[in-house]
């Protein structure tokens, strides 16, 4: 493990949750937390002083940019390429909105999976120290960071809240 | 969700019965890969000879020009619906008994889209010219025609295959890094590269969770359009029986009825070779059972609209065509139709019947037999006999076009066989998240 942390493996959601609460009370906040499935309770924990996830907002642009791109595209063509069929007008709006509407989706799928990859700093090419084959089984892991000091105050916390493995 | 013992499964058996199912095949297995690639062999031939020979090989000649390969290509887009449907809509209404069925749907959507996709290519002819339907840059400035229906498939259909399969990668992420973890040698190497470090942080998620919403919302206003562009292709055109506003929401209700039907085609036979039956239970037929009498009867409905309004309108052509279909060269396949996609279902009115195995196979297996009838009842009948009797036609299938159909089967089976031996076709993290938390103080 990198110089000062501490990992507790717990078998329990609630135990995990308590161990949140109580490392936060004694002023740790730079702490990971792994689970094998997203959990409710968990997140609701850390969400309490976090902002919503900004994933939204790399959808919203994706998609507003796939919305324009449709419409510049078959407008521009267009009027490039003039097909007058029928007395209609070259720019017809009605069609082009399937063409804007599909790259919006297209586009704003695009930048969201974007977003997990960026925000969720993937790929990853190495697991980081603290990790453990056991979190994508049965097994919730708080890795704590904290300079070698404050580590075995951490590590006792971890264990009062009930891990049942504390590692340095 | 319990297994025989009437035990709920914990989260280490979760990921044990799943992983189980990677484990090397049996000789059975091998044998099925073997028929499916001798088919897709013959598919191939015959796609070869049509190049060399021409597309006369395919039957093809006016006023016959879509026949069986625009028939099946919509057949196959409307099967990938079901897939969406349960992976994007039913997770936005919470439904959570979609969890132990959606990587299945969602593995036969992106590869019936993938089969789907071959057929426009096939029936161009010179498929090496494919990218003129694309816009790009070209020196003599020339565009796609926007307003073509055939251009909105091209972009419809695109996307769907685009999104269809980043929203079933990204849900595979997390399962793929618990295979990682599982397995050892080249393997955990090959698993690592897929999984792209996933280790399931907080901070992964949170995004992820988001995220995963996010594709859910998007995808579900996109299925619904795709099969409403490839409608379009139809009721853009003024060919009697096609020209009508009722084809989006008719074809999107019969893409998927038709896919449900291909679900239970899956994952039936899934269950059984890897007793899977804790997590794929009666409850979860009953459902698919319900939903598949549900689209029928919607269906069933449109079907009288159709009769009405061509009767209705007092339109001479619509009335001819109707019934020229109904009692002329195609008759059969007419009343096949309905047989098979509003006859048969009803037996799905019956609890027994929605949960009797042998009965669901043989009521889906129509139910797909009707529904590719349904697509050429609408196409080669509806060329067949329009407005003058100098454009009328028959079409009958070749043993070319006949064999790159039946491929088109053997290639969506070898995708989907090929998947299930090396990738979980039951979510992992999905049915773990419905069974209840693990807790240590029993109030919780």
């Amino acid at each position: 493990m990198a110089a000062g942390g501490v990992l507790g493996v717990f078998a329990h959601v609630d135990t995990t949750v308590r161990a949140i609460r109580d490392l936060r009370a004694q002023g740790f906040t730079d702490f990971t937390v792994y689970s094998p499935v997203p959990v409710e309770e968990i997140e609701a924990v850390l969400e309490e002083n976090r902002p919503v996830s900004p994933v939204r907002l790399f959808t919203l642009i994706g998609g507003l940019t796939g919305i324009i791109t449709g419409f510049g595209l078959t407008i521009w063509s267009a009027l490039k390429w003039g097909l007058v069929t029928g007395g209609k007008p070259v720019v017809s709006i009605p069609p082009f909105v399937i063409i804007a509407f599909e790259l919006g989706i297209l586009l704003g799928g695009l930048s969201t999976l974007l977003a997990i990859l960026v925000l969720g700093k993937l790929p990853a090419l190495r697991r980081s120290p603290t990790y453990d084959p056991r979190f994508t089984v049965d097994r919730f892991g708080i890795a704590v960071t904290c300079g070698p000091e404050r580590a075995p105050a951490a590590g006792r916390c971890l264990s009062q809240a009930g891990a049942e493995e504390v590692r340095q | 969700m319990t297994d025989s013992a009437g035990r709920q499964p914990t989260y280490a058996d979760v990921n044990r019965d799943v992983i189980r199912t990677l484990e090397p095949p049996s000789p059975a297995y091998f044998g099925w890969m073997a028929v499916v690639a001798l088919i897709l062999t013959a598919g191939i031939l015959a796609w070869t000879w049509q190049i060399y020979a021409g597309m006369g090989a395919a039957g093809k000649r006016t006023p016959q020009m879509w026949a069986m390969y625009i028939t099946t290509f919509v057949f196959w887009i409307g099967i990938g619906h079901a897939g969406t449907l349960i992976s994007a809509i039913l997770y936005l209404f919470r439904a959570r008994w979609r969890t132990s069925i959606y990587r299945g749907a969602e593995a036969m959507t992106v590869f019936a889209v993938l089969t789907a996709g071959l057929f426009p290519l096939i029936h161009a002819g010179r498929m090496w010219f494919a990218y003129w339907l694309l816009p790009y840059p070209n020196q003599r400035y020339l565009w796609p025609n926007f307003r073509s229906p055939l251009v909105w498939d091209v972009f419809a259909i695109s996307t769907y295959l685009t999104i269809s399969v980043v929203f079933f990668c990204v849900g595979l992420l997390p399962d793929i890094a618990a295979i990682r973890d599982a397995s050892t040698g080249w393997r955990k190497k090959i698993y690592g590269m897929l999984s792209l470090g996933w280790e399931g942080t907080d901070r992964q998620w949170r995004h992820y969770r988001r995220a995963y919403g996010l594709f859910a919302a998007l995808a579900t206003p996109l299925v619904l359009s795709v099969h409403s562009v490839v409608s379009w292709d139809f009721a853009m055109a003024l060919v009697p029986g096609w020209h009508s506003t009722l084809f989006a929401p008719f074809f999107v209700d019969g893409a998927i009825f038709s896919g449900f039907a291909m679900v239970l085609v899956l994952i039936i036979p899934m269950r059984h070779f890897w007793n899977l039956y804790a997590y794929i239970t009666d409850k979860h037929l009953d459902a698919m059972g319900k939903l598949i009498l549900v689209t029928s009867l919607v269906l069933s409905y449109f079907y009288l609209c159709e009769a009405f309004t061509a009767w209705y309108s007092g339109d001479h052509f619509e009335r001819a065509s109707l019934f020229w279909k109904a009692t002329k060269s195609y008759a059969w396949a007419f009343w096949l139709q309905y047989f098979c996609n509003s006859l048969v279902p009803l037996v799905l009115f019956w609890r027994r019947a929605r949960t009797h195995t042998p009965t669901l196979y043989v009521v889906s297996i129509l139910v797909l037999i009707g529904m590719w009838f349904e697509r050429f009842n609408i196409i080669v009948p509806g060329l067949g006999h329009d407005f003058y009797p100098y454009t009328w036609g028959i079409y009958w299938p070749t043993l070319t076009d006949t064999m790159i159909v039946i491929g088109s089967f053997a290639w969506f089976f070898i995708l989907f066989l090929g998947f299930i031996k090396v990738m979980p076709s039951v979510s992992i993290v999905e049915v773990k998240e419905t069974l209840p938390h693990p807790v240590k103080e029993a109030h919780h």
